[in-house]
């Protein structure tokens, strides 16, 4: 067998990938796409390094398994082509606007100076139609998976995104014969903008699992009326689903057969991104142990799991040993309304059953913040669950003053109960959040969520992936005890599709960013006061999460994803100086104003502390 | 075929349990590659001073820790700050009952300044951690930790970073569109909720309920129409309402405008009214109107959509309106004048388009009936439907 250096197989798998794909086989004009239209956009990406780099952002359509929808490309594929860049080695990206609308790039989980943060108002004008922009990166003080795209309106959702690799400076502590890009998004027909319309006008409009007289979850009457008298949904799990959207893996539906090859006994490392706009995924090959070896691209030890969730905008890299003929590499949206598909091979057209999609989940109590009473009426698992954190919580924070907080046994809380139970209590908000209609829910017990898997993994019969399995592999050598602490809350409305921080759109703080000290470390408490899973971005630095592990072991995260009624914490050295966008990931959450700058201090006269990076 | 085997450069974990690093590895070479998880496990918790017995991670060996031998004096406490144990349920924790000939004396520990931060549990196996009253527990440390306001330094920057870099003129314009990307988002929304023919005894008849709006999450211009009559005869009544909607809770908009109504006769009206989605689901749109003559009439209509599948929606409706006084020219009487209760079932081609049939019973009460009849009419109507239901 020829061997191979590692470096050469990124590319050439991923071309591997684009050649045996059905699709990228035959022509677009050959699968109905229109010739009068220039611009028919290819499936795949190629792969763009060196010292300098150019990127065209430009328009046409695109062809999903027979669907087609107005698309946003750059270099004329969707996804974008792989930016590959070398640590220790500055980098010019040339990105061209041949838009008739302004663009922009930005470079998800790059420490970069933050006028090439690449956010229009924020860090730089943004790039106009026929403007050509300069990113002039110095050297890049990182490894790892990350990920880039718009930041300019909706066009994310368009196909406005692509695969970013940083190949570390010194041997890579992760090994594999084989390094596969899985970059995880979106076909819709639909203009984004039509989306974020039917959102706003409301009716669940993209969910067509909610409940009815004829399904078939497992709900009691008296839990129907409690969740029709909070006038919430337990099947609200994702905004938008598979009633529009076709789940693309590396831009290709499931039909249209992503094949990634492998040899018996090969270790095969994946890097997957979530560019999706709206999606969580969860990622399983059925009958492999995934090693999950990084996480938003910084390495990680080892966590064996069979199964985890990502969260939009997440990377996670993992190591599998295929066996057998072919495996299937499901990444099933987490409502289960929908799935992308990709297949591990040891000769092209191999094929291993794919499993059909599961059972939509429901929502708990622990989603309406009633955390530790996830136990009576609502919890219709059907086997033990592995791990998760079944904290039993003070029932006195609910108002059962009788029940002591050492309860051994959960109360059992019929559903009537629950429903009435006051779910906006804005009295336990703290002062500075705006209590108005664009709250529809406070948290009454929002406990740390991060020990738990996701929305519907909660209940599986095998290892799911949490966040307090993440430990951080190398120190981090500025680890220090924050010297405050604050507390950010997630609010919304889902009727009326309002999403904030605190109680306030980013028009409502524009001149108000949260604010820090250069190098002033501070443990961050999101909380989240609503239903839906929320993953939250900070641009330019990582963060690490406080989940147990030693602190000089956190693990470094650039999104985290805070659950349903839960919180999440991080603690945050905010040496990154100059303005940076804070936001929820979900593109029509941030696109409804949940949306926050956070400014660092220049650094002044103060000596550099070590950074995320710097010491390299 | 070659194995490359998987290796980790591990940087140990800086053991907290004993900020002295003596007798431990900075950096494990890589030969050790092949130690299993397990290995590196007990590797660890001797280095924490827990005694672990060679041939722990055998093939059948103990699974578990034993928690019960371990000699847990030799842990240094004291160099740990910020734990607050005080919530701790110890009672609880059977499994490491300190029975044994090596028990720990609680009482003279101080864990109060205990950072169990540092501590990595995250591989111990098989611990029964369910006993535990974690639910006081905050982060840890973070009791230690003061929720306080920026220090003066986070202020010091330029208001606007990259004003510094491009210029305030050159980000002007991006700047000022970031609220309409960020929030600031206007939509417009019409509704047909009911456009239906109405077949029943006599002349059959025809009905149109219209709304819309244009505006913002909280503020909003509402309009709305409505009315009715038979074919073959002038129409029976129209109106139409303008009216500023605000949002005044999660789920209800205070609305207040003008109605003017053309038939059966030009009226002008004051407009105040709720609407909104109520408990359960029931959507609400109630208002009280004063004429230009004076008269005070009121009107509640309430809506529940029933899904028997994704696609396949009953909806219930009753309408009720009341007046004030009697307006015999309108043929209304005071009190409860006319009350309306119908059954559609809609099929939803998309949300955006739903045909619909049904059936509406019209009752006029009280003195509004005793006008009908003088008018010649049934006070009593049953109203056969087809219609549809749209928005864009």
């Amino acid at each position: 067998m020829q061997a191979m250096n590692r470096r050469s197989f990124l590319g050439s798998s991923v071309a591997t990938g684009g050649l045996l794909g059905a699709s990228a086989a035959v022509p677009a004009w050959a699968r109905g796409a229109s010739l009068q239209h220039g611009g028919i956009i290819r499936t795949g990406f190629d792969e763009v390094s060196g010292r300098d780099i150019r990127l065209t952002v430009g328009e046409g359509m695109r062809v999903v398994q027979g669907r087609r929808g107005h698309a946003v490309a750059v270099n004329g594929t969707i996804p974008g082509p792989l930016v590959r860049l070398r640590e220790g080695e500055p980098v010019r990206i040339h990105v061209t606007n041949a838009l008739q609308e302004d663009t922009s790039v930005h470079w998800h989980g790059l420490l970069v100076p933050f006028q090439f943060d690449g956010v229009p108002g924020v860090s730089f004008p943004g790039i106009r139609p026929g403007e050509t922009f300069v990113y002039d990166l110095p050297a890049i003080r990182q490894s790892g998976t990350y990920w880039w795209h718009s930041h300019s309106g909706l066009q994310e959702q368009s196909g406005h995104y692509g695969p970013l690799v940083v190949d570390p400076a010194e041997p890579d502590p992760i090994q594999a014969d084989r390094d596969y890009v899985l970059l995880l998004s979106e076909f819709t027909p639909l203009h984004s903008h039509t989306i974020m319309d039917k959102l706003k006008k409301g009716e669940a409009y993209f969910n067509m699992q909610q409940r009815s007289w004829t399904d078939d979850y497992d709900l009691t009457g008296e839990e129907r009326r409690m969740w029709a008298k909070m006038r919430m949904m337990p099947t609200d799990i994702t905004d938008v689903s598979g009633s529009t959207y076709t789940y693309l893996a590396n831009g290709m539906g499931p039909e249209e057969g992503l094949e990634y090859l492998f040899r018996p006994g090969e270790r095969v490392r994946f890097r997957v991104m979530n560019g999706s706009a709206m999606s969580f995924f969860n990622i399983r090959i059925p009958g492999a142990k995934l090693t999950i070896v990084a996480a938003d691209g910084i390495a990680v030890r080892p966590v064996e799991v069979d199964e985890f969730q990502i969260g939009t905008a997440e990377t996670y890299d993992f190591l599998v040993e295929p066996t057998g003929e072919a495996m299937a590499v499901v990444a099933e949206s987490m409502d289960r309304s929908g799935m992308a598909l990709a297949h591990l091979v040891s000769r092209p057209g191999a094929r291993a059953a794919v499993p059909a999609l599961r059972e939509p989940p429901l929502l708990t109590m622990a989603a309406m913040g009633m955390a530790g009473m996830d136990h009576g009426g609502m919890d219709h698992g059907s086997s033990a669950t592995a791990g998760t954190d079944q904290s039993m919580v003070d029932h006195s924070a609910m108002g059962h003053e009788t029940v002591p907080a050492q309860t051994s046994t959960p109360e059992m809380m019929s559903a009537a109960a629950m429903g009435d139970m006051n779910m906006r209590d804005t009295s336990l908000l703290p002062p500075d959040v705006h209590v108005g209609p664009g709250i529809d829910m406070v948290s009454m017990n929002p406990v740390d969520r991060m020990g738990d898997p996701g929305i519907g993994l909660d209940k599986v019969p095998h290892r799911v992936l949490t966040y307090n399995d993440l430990v951080a592999l190398e120190a981090n050598r500025y680890a220090r005890t924050p010297s405050r602490q604050m507390e950010i809350h997630l609010t919304g409305n889902m009727e009326r599709y309002m999403w904030s921080f605190d109680g306030k759109k980013f028009s409502a703080v524009t001149d108000d960013p949260i604010r820090f000290a250069y190098n002033e470390r501070v443990r961050v408490r999101l909380v989240n006061d609503t239903m839906m899973a929320h993953p939250i971005h900070l641009h330019g630095h990582f963060f690490e999460l406080v989940n147990g592990a030693p602190a000089e072991h956190q693990p470094l995260k650039n999104v985290v994803i805070v659950q349903p009624g839960g919180s999440a914490t991080f603690d945050l050295t905010a040496n990154e100086e100059g303005d940076w966008a804070f936001h929820c990931h979900l593109l029509y959450h941030m696109h409804s104003g949940m949306f926050q700058i956070v400014t660092v201090a220049p650094r002044g006269e103060e000596a550099e502390e070590p950074r995320v990076g710097s010491d390299r | 075929m070659r194995t490359v085997l998987f290796t980790l450069l591990l940087t140990t974990a800086a053991p907290a349990f004993a900020q002295d690093h003596a007798g431990h590895a900075e950096h494990e070479p890589a030969t050790k590659s092949a130690e299993t998880d397990c290995q590196k496990e007990a590797e660890r918790h001797r280095a924490m001073g827990h005694p672990v017995p060679e041939g722990q991670c055998e093939p059948g060996g103990p699974a578990e820790m034993d928690h019960k031998a371990m000699d847990h004096s030799q842990m240094d406490h004291g160099q740990m700050e910020g734990m607050d144990h005080d919530r701790m349920d110890h009672d609880r924790m059977k499994e490491m009952a300190p029975d044994t000939p090596q028990a720990m004396d609680h009482g003279t520990m101080d864990h109060g300044a205990m950072d169990h931060s540092q501590m990595d549990h995250s591989r111990m196996q098989g611990m029964d951690h369910s006993q535990m009253d974690h639910g006081a527990m905050e982060q840890p440390g973070a009791a230690e930790i003061p929720f306080a306001p920026p220090p003066p330094g986070a202020g010091s920057g330029p208001p606007r970073a990259a004003d510094a870099i491009w210029g305030a003129d050159a980000m002007r314009a991006s700047r000022d569109g970031l609220p309409s990307e960020l929030g600031d988002i206007l939509y417009y929304w019409v509704q047909g909720d009911r456009m239906e023919y109405r077949a029943r005894e006599g002349e059959d008849g025809y009905l149109w309920d219209l709304q819309g709006y244009y505006g913002g999450d909280l503020d909003k211009f509402w309009f709305k129409s409505e009315g009715e009559g038979s074919f073959g005869e002038e129409i029976e009544s129209a109106e139409v309402q303008a009216l500023y909607s605000r949002a005044i809770a999660p789920f209800f908009d205070l609305q207040a405008g003008i109605r003017q109504d053309f038939v059966p006769m030009d009226r002008t009206y004051a407009v105040v009214g709720i609407q909104g989605l109520a408990p359960y689901l029931f959507e609400i749109d109630a208002a009280a109107f004063l004429s230009d003559r004076g008269d005070l009439t009121a009107r509640v209509e309430a809506e529940l959509d029933q899904r028997i599948t994704q696609r396949l929606i009953l909806q219930p409706r009753v309408e009720a309106s009341f007046s004030a006084q009697d307006v015999p020219e309108l043929g209304i009487g005071a009190g409860l004048d006319s009350v309306e209760a119908g059954l559609r079932l809609r099929y939803h081609f998309a949300r955006e388009f739903a045909p619909y049939i049904g059936v509406d019973q019209e009752w006029r009460i009280g003195q509004s009936a005793d006008y009908a009849r003088a008018e010649g009419e049934d006070p009593s109507v049953t109203n056969y439907v087809v219609g549809i239901r749209f928005w864009f």
